[in-house]
């Protein structure tokens, strides 16, 4: 019954709050584990665990629409059916007419309506590639990772893709636990990286963004009853905001995980492409050891 | 009307710093000013201007409602619905709102009014004043996937101004195109790490593949190292500001204070980025 694999994914709400060097720093503590960086549209983890790619794949989340211009009779149905304001009447002379129709390919949301509703079959609908996604060996484990491309669409389902792929991988080599770095917010990326995860860490930071975001985040994991965890990251920036979270994390029922000090270490493991408690054994690498016992400690990988 | 989007690709460089301190620092210099948080998943620009709320408004987005009892299985609106958000059993049309990106194909290639456009509400935008800014934000409900619809909201509830200052998400995709598409220049924060600068890398191609101008201002400039700065030299990325990082300045927003309020030099800063983008 159920899953073997444990998935433990790492969010933060607010964006800069340290997510990516907790996960980073969770790969080297946790001795074995897949890791997954969901957060695909601006991927750090690679930068510190200098992943191997031993397979890579391009990814295509939907279809997308651009005219055929030779075939365009300027009816203007297309411009009328969508939605999205993507299609404008500027587009290249074509044997017949001087200014055919044109479709904008940031704006198209992929919905295929123009297409349907063309009398003249002048709307080209066909999959697009939007980004590219990669196996990866690190020093760590074995590693699942993407790229959006840019401007692109369907974070969402590359996400997904992403998780999907890192659990499978577990499977096959018979690893328990799942590490994931989520992205910030609390949109479609986020809610794709967590629902039906055994464990959500919500790193926040001790400032009054930080608290706000971290309860709108709390929101999230509740509406998708996924298990939630609090760490205060930088948590000594400002000890009576770090208390504050504390006691509106228990208020909504979070467990805190602990508290990590403010450490300029941070920033030196991270241009030395390391992650912190590789770089060094003291100051913040302790904190962050306590957190990564209290969470794994309360996952039980197979 | 100069339009500046605030953007970033890494999240916590400062974007919202920048984006409240040039809002508030510029409409002490008889600039009018619009603060727009675009950034409608986190919104954090009202913890430090703090403006009072005079009116509050639904976002709502066009969904497929479904008059029972219409369907005849005919299976047109799933066949175009791209998201799958709809699906047809036996004569039985069953709608998935929340993947609904609002497109309009299903109802209109319904051909007996089993399904027809109706309305359902993903967030809010509230507008008000904050001394003498004019403040929008939009807030997208909680469990909600697509923030888009609300970003697109805050923009065209926009009042008139000098200077629209948008508070963008952070990131590359849907939400910070929308947010930034048409702006007049793009000011895109950083830090000097290398988390920042591969973020900035992402960024900057972003605002290139939308032929927008832009420039950088790199936060906490002094920490890091010196390869986001190579990069700009390198690319030939106007520098707008270096801010250097100051613990009073850290300790000023993590209580939602407004850095210029606090740090007299930053006041200096920003006063002289407004001269720089109004200039532009």
């Amino acid at each position: 019954m159920g899953k073997k694999q444990q998935e433990l994914v790492i969010i933060s709400g607010k964006g800069g709050t340290g997510k990516t060097s907790i996960v980073a720093s969770f790969a080297a503590l946790a001795g074995k584990c897949v890791l997954a960086d969901c957060d695909v549209d601006a991927a750090d983890l690679h930068l510190v665990l200098d992943p191997q790619v031993i397979w890579s794949e391009s990814f295509s989340g939907g279809k997308r629409a651009s005219v055929v211009t030779e075939r365009c009779t300027a009816c203007g149905t297309c411009a009328e059916v969508c939605r999205f304001d993507a299609v404008t009447f500027d587009g290249p002379p074509n044997s017949r007419i001087d200014k055919t129709f044109r479709i904008d390919p940031v704006a198209c949301e992929g919905c295929g309506v123009c297409s349907w509703f063309c009398e003249y079959d002048a709307i080209d609908f066909s999959p697009s590639v939007n980004g590219e996604w990669f196996v990866s060996e690190t020093r760590h484990g074995p590693m699942v990772h993407a790229r959006l491309g840019i401007a692109e669409e369907n974070s969402g389902k590359l996400v997904s893709l992403v998780r999907q792929e890192a659990v499978n991988l577990a499977e096959e080599r018979e690893i328990g636990l799942v590490v994931i770095d989520g992205s910030p917010g609390i949109g479609c990326p986020v809610i794709a990286s967590i629902t039906g995860a055994d464990m959500v860490l919500v790193v926040t930071e001790p400032t009054v963004s930080g608290l706000h975001d971290l309860l709108r985040v709390a929101d999230l994991t509740r509406h998708f009853a996924t298990p939630a965890m609090v760490c205060i990251n930088k948590w000594d920036l400002n000890p009576l905001v770090a208390s504050e979270i504390e006691e509106q994390a228990c208020k909504q029922g979070l467990r805190i995980a602990g508290k990590v000090r403010y450490d300029r270490a941070v920033t030196r493991a991270q241009i030395n492409r390391l992650s912190v408690v590789e770089y060094q054994d003291n100051g913040c690498s302790s904190d962050i050891r306590s957190v990564w016992e209290s969470v794994s400690s309360l996952m039980h990988p197979a | 009307m100069r339009k500046i989007a605030i953007a970033s690709g890494k999240g916590g460089t400062g974007k919202t710093t920048v984006a409240t301190n040039l809002a508030a620092v510029a409409s002490r210099n008889s600039i009018r000013v619009a603060y727009l948080d675009c950034d409608v998943e986190e919104p954090n620009g009202a913890l430090f201007l703090k403006p009072r709320i005079d009116e509050k408004r639904p976002v709502n987005v066009s969904v497929p409602g479904v008059h029972e009892g219409m369907c005849t299985g005919c299976g047109l609106c799933r066949d175009i619905c791209q998201y799958g958000a709809v699906a047809v059993v036996n004569r039985n049309v069953l709608v998935f709102p929340e993947l609904c990106h609002g497109c309009a194909g299903c109802w209109m290639v319904c051909p007996t009014g089993a399904l027809v456009e109706s309305q359902r509400t993903i967030g809010q935008i509230e507008i008000g004043r904050a001394a003498k800014v004019d403040f929008v934000q939009g807030i997208l409900n909680i469990g909600e996937a697509m923030s888009p619809p609300v970003i697109r909201q805050v923009k065209t509830t926009a009042v008139d101004a000098d200077l629209q200052v948008i508070d963008s998400p952070p990131g590359t995709s849907c939400p910070v195109i929308e947010s930034i598409r048409d702006a007049d220049y793009v000011v895109l924060v950083t830090e000097p790490t290398p988390f920042g600068l591969n973020d900035l890398v992402l960024a900057v191609e972003t605002v290139r593949t939308l032929a927008l101008p832009f420039g950088v201002v790199i936060n906490r400039s002094d920490t890091g190292d010196g390869q986001t700065l190579d990069f700009c030299r390198e690319q030939g990325i106007d520098i707008l500001a270096e801010i250097p990082d100051d613990r009073r300045v850290a300790e000023a927003y993590s209580r939602g204070e407004l850095a210029c309020d606090t740090v007299q030099d930053y006041s200096s800063i920003f006063a002289s980025l407004v001269k720089r983008l109004l200039e532009g």
